[in-house]
Order: C-alpha cells, then sequence, then structure tokens
C-alpha cells in the first residue's frame, strides 16, 4: 500500500463522516461546518486524481460560500447557534430505505459499467494543457461556447432578481423614505 | 552553481536514502520537513516584522517605538511573544469550544498556505501548481471563514459584528482583487507564479499594467483588515472586533497571521508585479534571487505600513461605496483594456510597454472625469439640499 492509498482512505473516511455529521448535527452551524469538511474532503480527492484545478474551484466556490450560509443562517433563523428540534421525524425509515435503494441501485450499475473492473490508466497530458483545453472549450463554437453562455445570462438574471428584490418599492421612494 | 536549492535537496534525499528508507517515503519526508521549515521560518520572522513596523510607525508619528529590550528594543517581539505564551487560553462561557480553539488555527494556517506558491528564488518554491492564482484567492478566503467562526463561536455580540463586518468587507472586495490578478495573469499567458515571475525577465507587470497593481494592493490592504480598512477590530466601536474574547496564544496566533498576512501581501505583489526575484546577476548567481525578492517585498510591505500609518479608518458606507461604485468598475476596465492593447501590441508589433500605458492612461484620464462630474453633482445637490433648509440664507449668500 503507497502513501497516496493511505491518504486516499483517510480522505474518504473523513468526507463520509463529515457528510453524516452535516445531517445528525443538531445545531445548524455546526451542520455548516462539517459540510465545509465535506467539501475539503472532495477538493483533496481532485487534488489526489491530479485535477488540482477542480480541486483548487472547489475550495475557491463552495468553501468560500459556505461563509456566506453561516451568516444567512445566523441572521435568519431563530436559535440558530443553539440546538435545533429532534432530527428525525416519523418516516424516517423510509427515507432510510429509499436511500440504500438508491445506493444499491446505483453500486450495481457501476459495478456492470464496462471497464469499471479494470484500473484507469493515468492520464498522459499535463494538467497544464488541461486547464488550457477547459477554457478553450468553453469559447469554442463547436464545443461549450452555448451552455457557458447560458449559465452566464442564468447568472446575471439572478443578479438583477437580487438587486430588484432588495430596492425598495417605487411608492416608498416616492415617499422619500431610505432602504 | 546554477541550482543550489535543488543540490541540497539532492544532499538530503541521499541522506535520508543511506539510512535505509525508500525514495517514495523519503521524498514524503523532505517535502513534508521543507514545508515545516519555511513555516517556522516565515511565522519566526514576524518577530522581526512586528519591531520594524512599531519602529517605523513610532518614527512616522514623532514618537520612539520599543527601545528597552535589547538594542533598538528589537527583542522587544521576543519578550511579548514570552508574555502571550505564559497567559492563560481563557474560553468563554457559552463558547463553542472546538470552534473556538480552531479558527486561530485556520488563520494562520491560510496565510502561511500562501507561501507554497510563492516562487522565493529561482527553482525555489514550495509547489509550482499551474493555477497558483486561483490557488491563492481560494486559500485566501479560508482565512475569512476562520475569522467569521471566531467571531461567531465566541458569544460575543461585538465578536459577531466584527465576523459580519470582515466576511462583508472581504467578499466585496474579492471582486477587484480578483479582477486585478486576471491582468498578470493574461499578460504572462499562464495563472502559475512561476510561469509569471519568468515572464517578467524584460518588464515587470508593474510597468504594463500599474492601475491593476494597484487595485490589487488597495483591495488586499481590505483583505489583511488594516488600517485604513480595519473596520472588522475598530477599537472605538467594536472594541476589538472579532478577536475580543481570544487570550494568550490563541490571540497571538489571530495577531501574527495579521502580520505575517500583510508581509505575504508585499510578496504576492512583488512576485505578480514587480518581477519576483528576477533582477541583474541572476542568471549567473541564483542565489540573488533571494535577497532581490526579500528587498522588493519588504518595499512593499514599507508601502503597508506608511497607509497604516497615515490614513485615518474609513466608514463602512466609504469602504463599500469605494468598492462598488469605483475599484470594480475601474478593475474591470483595466482588464478590459490590457487584454485589447496587448493583444494589439503583440499583433501589430508596437512597443509593448508604450501600448499598455497608454491604454492605462486613457482609464486614468476616464476614471479622473468620471470622479470630478460625480463630485460636482454631488456638490449640486447638497447645495440645494441646503437651500431647502434654510431658504432666506441660501438667497441671501447667492
Amino acid at each position: 500500500m503507497t502513501i497516496l492509498q493511505l491518504v486516499f482512505l483517510a480522505t474518504a473516511a473523513v468526507t463520509l463522516v463529515a457528510a453524516l455529521m452535516v445531517v445528525v448535527s443538531p445545531r445548524m452551524v455546526h451542520a455548516a461546518l462539517w459540510l465545509i469538511l465535506a467539501l475539503a474532503g472532495v477538493a483533496v480527492l481532485f487534488v489526489l486524481l491530479e485535477a488540482g484545478f477542480l480541486g483548487i474551484v472547489q475550495v475557491a466556490v463552495y468553501i468560500d460560500a459556505i461563509a456566506i450560509l453561516i451568516i444567512v443562517t445566523v441572521m435568519l433563523t431563530q436559535r440558530a447557534m443553539g440546538e435545533g428540534g429532534r432530527q428525525v421525524n416519523r418516516s424516517w425509515l423510509w427515507a432510510a430505505l429509499a436511500a440504500i435503494v438508491l445506493f444499491g441501485g446505483l453500486l450495481l450499475m457501476l459495478s456492470q459499467a464496462p471497464g469499471s473492473a479494470t484500473v484507469a490508466t493515468p492520464l498522459a497530458a499535463d494538467a497544464e494543457a488541461t486547464v488550457e483545453d477547459l477554457g478553450r472549450a468553453l469559447v469554442d463554437v463547436d464545443r461549450y461556447v452555448l451552455p457557458f453562455e447560458v449559465a452566464s445570462v442564468l447568472l446575471l438574471a439572478a443578479l438583477i432578481g437580487a438587486i430588484v428584490v432588495a430596492r425598495p418599492s417605487t411608492e416608498a421612494r416616492r415617499e422619500g423614505r431610505q432602504p | 552553481m546554477s541550482d543550489p536549492f535543488g543540490a541540497i535537496g539532492g544532499w538530503l534525499m541521499g541522506l535520508l536514502q543511506s539510512l535505509g528508507l525508500e525514495a517514495g517515503p523519503a521524498r514524503f519526508i523532505l517535502q513534508f520537513a521543507a514545508a515545516g521549515f519555511l513555516a517556522t521560518i516565515l511565522l519566526l520572522s514576524t518577530l522581526f516584522t512586528i519591531w520594524a513596523e512599531r519602529k517605523i510607525i513610532a518614527r512616522m508619528q514623532d514618537r520612539l517605538g520599543p527601545n528597552r529590550v535589547g538594542p533598538f528594543g528589537m527583542l522587544q517581539s521576543v519578550a511579548d511573544l514570552v508574555k502571550l505564551v505564559t497567559k492563560e487560553v481563557i474560553i468563554p462561557a457559552g463558547a463553542d469550544k472546538l470552534v473556538y480553539m480552531i479558527a486561530p488555527l485556520l488563520v494562520v494556517t491560510s496565510v502561511v498556505a500562501i507561501w507554497a506558491v510563492v516562487p522565493l528564488a529561482p527553482k525555489l518554491i514550495g509547489s509550482d501548481v499551474n493555477v497558483s492564482v486561483l490557488y491563492i484567492i481560494s486559500v485566501g478566503s479560508i482565512g475569512t471563514l476562520g475569522i467569521m467562526l471566531a467571531g461567531m463561536s465566541s458569544n460575543n455580540k461585538y465578536a459577531l459584528l466584527g465576523a459580519f463586518r470582515t466576511v462583508a468587507q472581504m467578499l466585496s472586495y474579492a471582486v477587484p482583487m480578483i479582477l486585478s490578478l486576471l491582468v498578470p495573469t493574461l499578460l504572462a499567458g499562464s495563472m502559475g507564479t512561476v510561469a509569471i515571475v519568468e515572464q517578467q525577465r524584460a518588464v515587470p507587470f508593474f510597468l504594463l499594467a500599474p492601475l491593476a497593481a494597484v487595485i490589487f494592493f488597495i483591495s488586499s490592504l481590505t483583505e489583511v483588515g488594516r488600517a485604513p480598512f480595519d473596520l472588522a477590530e475598530a477599537e472605538s466601536e467594536l472594541v476589538a472586533g472579532f478577536h475580543i474574547e481570544y487570550s494568550g496564544l490563541s490571540f497571538g496566533m489571530f495577531f501574527v497571521a495579521e502580520f505575517l498576512h500583510a508581509f505575504t501581501i508585499g510578496a504576492l505583489t512583488a512576485t505578480l508585479f514587480l518581477g519576483g526575484w528576477q533582477g541583474p546577476g541572476v542568471e549567473q548567481f541564483p542565489l540573488l534571487g533571494l535577497p532581490y525578492f526579500l528587498l522588493k517585498t519588504l518595499a512593499v510591505y514599507f508601502l503597508l505600513i506608511w497607509a497604516r500609518a497615515t490614513f485615518p479608518r474609513v466608514r463602512i458606507d466609504q469602504l463599500n461605496s469605494l468598492n462598488w461604485k469605483f475599484l470594480t468598475p475601474l478593475a474591470l476596465a483595466v482588464l478590459v483594456v490590457s487584454a485589447v492593447t496587448d493583444k494589439l501590441a503583440s499583433e501589430l508589433g508596437w512597443n509593448r510597454i508604450l501600448a499598455n500605458l497608454a491604454g492605462e492612461g486613457v482609464i486614468v484620464v476616464g476614471a479622473l472625469m468620471g470622479l470630478w462630474a460625480y463630485a460636482r453633482s454631488l456638490r449640486r445637490r447638497q447645495e440645494s439640499l441646503r437651500a431647502q433648509v434654510t431658504p432666506s440664507r441660501a438667497t441671501g449668500a447667492s
């Protein structure tokens, strides 16, 4: 067993435990913190797969966003810092059953997929080229320029929507009230 | 000697292997030790930078500064360190214990981790990641998280307010910072710091994009949270902000992280805009790169101290309007203009420096005119308001 495998196993275990704690933890803020650990674990997995770019983007996008999530949690919910209510309700058994069935189905499908038994060969291309390919693919007319632009427009719409929601209504402004 | 640091690494590797280790674990231990060495040196260097900063600020404010312990008071920070270490770490009642203890560690880690991608000299770098610029941004965001956790877990209203301010401030200033970081990226054609430094052999990017350098400098001042942007710990409003409840070594970690972060900003500016270790004679003697890099870093660090010593703290509304109404549009304009002029210059064979400087000049003139128009409209509005409030005096005066 190489050091790389040891690191992988440790990371995977930490990620899974953290993911479990996200849903089990009674305090909302703690759940958000466990979520950070789970996402960081995924970032480490990306790095182990030699996809450093994805790992770093994972940290930049998700972990940064969680700081905001925590603020919103604290500001918008009552007793966010304290214990919440009970962690399970009456249908927890059915939910667990559905989750197990889904997991088993996915496992079955993946194990029957071609090439699942063989060990994947490492990619020969160096990482620099991968990032460059990604950049070119996003602006290539034949490849992903349309989804990329549509996603940008969606984000722009969300941005404008946030401003529209946050602006005071026209009556309020006519009366000279400040937001 | 073309590669002295590689030679040292090779010698240590040989030493470990002669002790009976295989190549894989030996490399692992070596990398671990090198990282630990760099981090220790960095953390210890704050002993010097804290002393230097206190001394410089004292001189600027016509004081003497530390002058009792050791020659020129140089050992003052050592005495402070001993005091901090021996003090009790107090955990306030109702605090979230584990989170409370982890927060300062996160903040220190995020600052030290940035140094993994800073090239100190030719071939002397922690890890030549090809997306270093992104790495710097994402690691910096972990520090924000640490401050947020510190404020939240302290069970103190002032700490929470300080943390909220920090997050608002850091997130909004991340926009112009990332935009200004894109300029050296596109000038060098790579996101790796090593490639960025290599590309500055002929001309440092500061001469090609001075505006981007200034925007990066200002927005990183905010990221460190130092005066004039130290709203997160504004003493007169929040007592001490997010670290109000911390004592002993856990406060010392925030303290060290802040000073080291300021030094790191110097190093990043030197790497991205001033050419890093580039300098005369580096080709023959790679060891010269280290002093060059340190000199540039310290020069930027001095600017940082200067700003801290001379500017009053901004208000939160001034902070936000400076960012959203001025720096962000400016950074967008710089990015677009740099992209176009640099491409045109290389396609049409213009002088690269002149073309880029001309582009920046156009932006500066535009920004100044915009500011002038804005100030005039502000003055007009104020005059009309004054006329409404006291109509008799306003008419009398005119």
